[in-house]
């Protein structure tokens, strides 16, 4: 681990002045994907698209964005056409700021928004089998593509929210984010690597979960580790995390579906 | 190493600012219980990750127990390094002696947010239970 004096240095004057924080954000070029940690095996998997277990979902998106549904009849293609021309980056946009709700709203509930608005069809549970595949092959028209989501203006407080809450510990355990995830990543909480959290493959097949899930499911996992009051699928207060982590991993290129332990 | 550099950068820092006001709370001399704990069930508490958690962030000498983590100082030795009330102190309330340590407070149940409705009001581990992990943690003489 090079270019740690740097960060002693950074460390030192924040505690000197502010006595708040430790070591503080990852510098842009010290940035690494979870992706970088993983085990050789692992990272085969998610390279070849034969043996990715989240291409399954991918492919099954695949058929339902054809698929007319609702009482409008209508399929996400009759709107969109070729997924892979009209939804090339957009994945990497979201959150974005809605308009009529005039607030930042995920993936997983911009398809919704479209499901009751464009095709009348009743919204997809979160984490169901439905709602995971089109989010994913959405997302897979990104691969490879940095993360570019919008900040200042009317996004910009919604964003704050999402870093104030990075830093704020919380539950039982009284852990923020930043203590495992900014300070303390690349060393092992248990048998487990701790990754930066840069949100850049989901949804994400875990083997953990034996399945495919969104990053809210991952922020709710994370809040009981420590003993905190969980949020609803959706809440705005995840949206607004989600907003900040993937803006802190701006320009770092989508690798949807992901696959993780 | 940025942990162990915090960490010591922040003494430094609350030492400075505060002086003999920080030394002098750097124990808490007397058992919780007024008891004597129990080391052997004390050391059940520590490899417990569901009740001790402690594998999760420190290495110790416990053989038989994989996957220990590596964000704390190793526990081998603790106890020559360390009184039984210094012990104490910082199992109970670390943040006493280092306010932005990211190890929980064990014995403290103010001053959190957020806290899961199973939790509330409850302390990670209880009288009895930090004085077993103390008697455990005073024989780590290696």
């Amino acid at each position: 681990m090079s270019g740690r004096a740097p960060h002693l240095l950074a460390a030192l004057s924040v505690i000197a002045l502010a006595g708040a924080t430790f070591a503080g954000e990852i510098p842009m070029t010290e940035r690494r994907s979870g992706y970088d940690f993983l085990s050789r095996e692992t990272r085969a998997m998610q390279d070849d698209d034969t043996a990715n277990p989240g291409m399954l979902a991918v492919l099954e998106g695949g058929a339902l964005w054809a698929r007319k549904t609702g009482a409008a009849g209508r399929a996400c293609a009759d709107c969109h056409g070729d997924a892979g021309a009209s939804m090339k980056g957009v994945a990497a946009r979201y959150p974005a700021f809605d308009a009529t709700l005039k607030r930042p709203v995920n993936l997983e509930q911009r398809i919704n928004r479209c499901r009751a608005d464009r095709q009348q069809a009743p919204p997809l549970a979160y984490e169901s089998r439905e709602l995971l595949a089109l989010t994913a092959y959405v997302a897979r028209q990104s691969r490879g593509l940095p993360i570019d989501v919008a900040f200042g203006g009317r996004t910009q407080p919604f964003l704050d929210n999402g870093r104030a809450a990075f830093y704020r510990r919380q539950g039982q355990l009284n852990l923020a984010c930043s203590q495992c995830h900014d300070d303390n990543w690349g060393r092992r909480l248990a048998g487990n690597v701790i990754p930066q959290a840069h949100p850049t493959g989901y949804p994400v097949y875990r083997l953990e979960w034996q399945g495919l899930g969104s990053l809210q499911r991952r922020l709710r996992n994370c809040l009981v580790g420590i003993r905190a009051e969980s949020y609803e699928y959706g809440a705005p207060e995840l949206v607004e995390l989600e907003l900040f982590l993937m803006w802190r991993a701006r320009g770092m290129a989508i690798e949807t579906p992901g696959v993780r332990p | 190493m940025r942990f162990a550099a915090g960490f010591v950068a922040a003494c430094c820092v609350v030492g400075a600012a505060s002086g003999g006001a920080v030394r002098a709370q750097d124990s808490i001399p007397s058992s919780l219980t007024g008891a004597k704990g129990d080391p052997v069930r004390g050391r059940a508490i520590v490899t417990n990750r569901q009740l001790g958690l402690c594998l999760l962030c420190h290495s110790g000498p416990f053989p038989e127990e994989r996957f220990q983590g590596n964000l704390a100082p190793d526990l081998a030795g603790a106890g020559k390094r360390w009184s039984e009330g210094q012990l104490r102190l910082r199992i109970v309330d670390s943040s006493r002696i280092t306010p932005t340590t990211i190890m929980p407070a064990y014995h403290r149940t103010d001053g959190l947010v957020r806290v899961a409705p199973a939790w509330r009001g409850k302390p990670v581990l209880n009288a009895e239970q930090i004085e077993d992990v103390v008697a455990f943690l005073t024989t780590l003489k290696d």
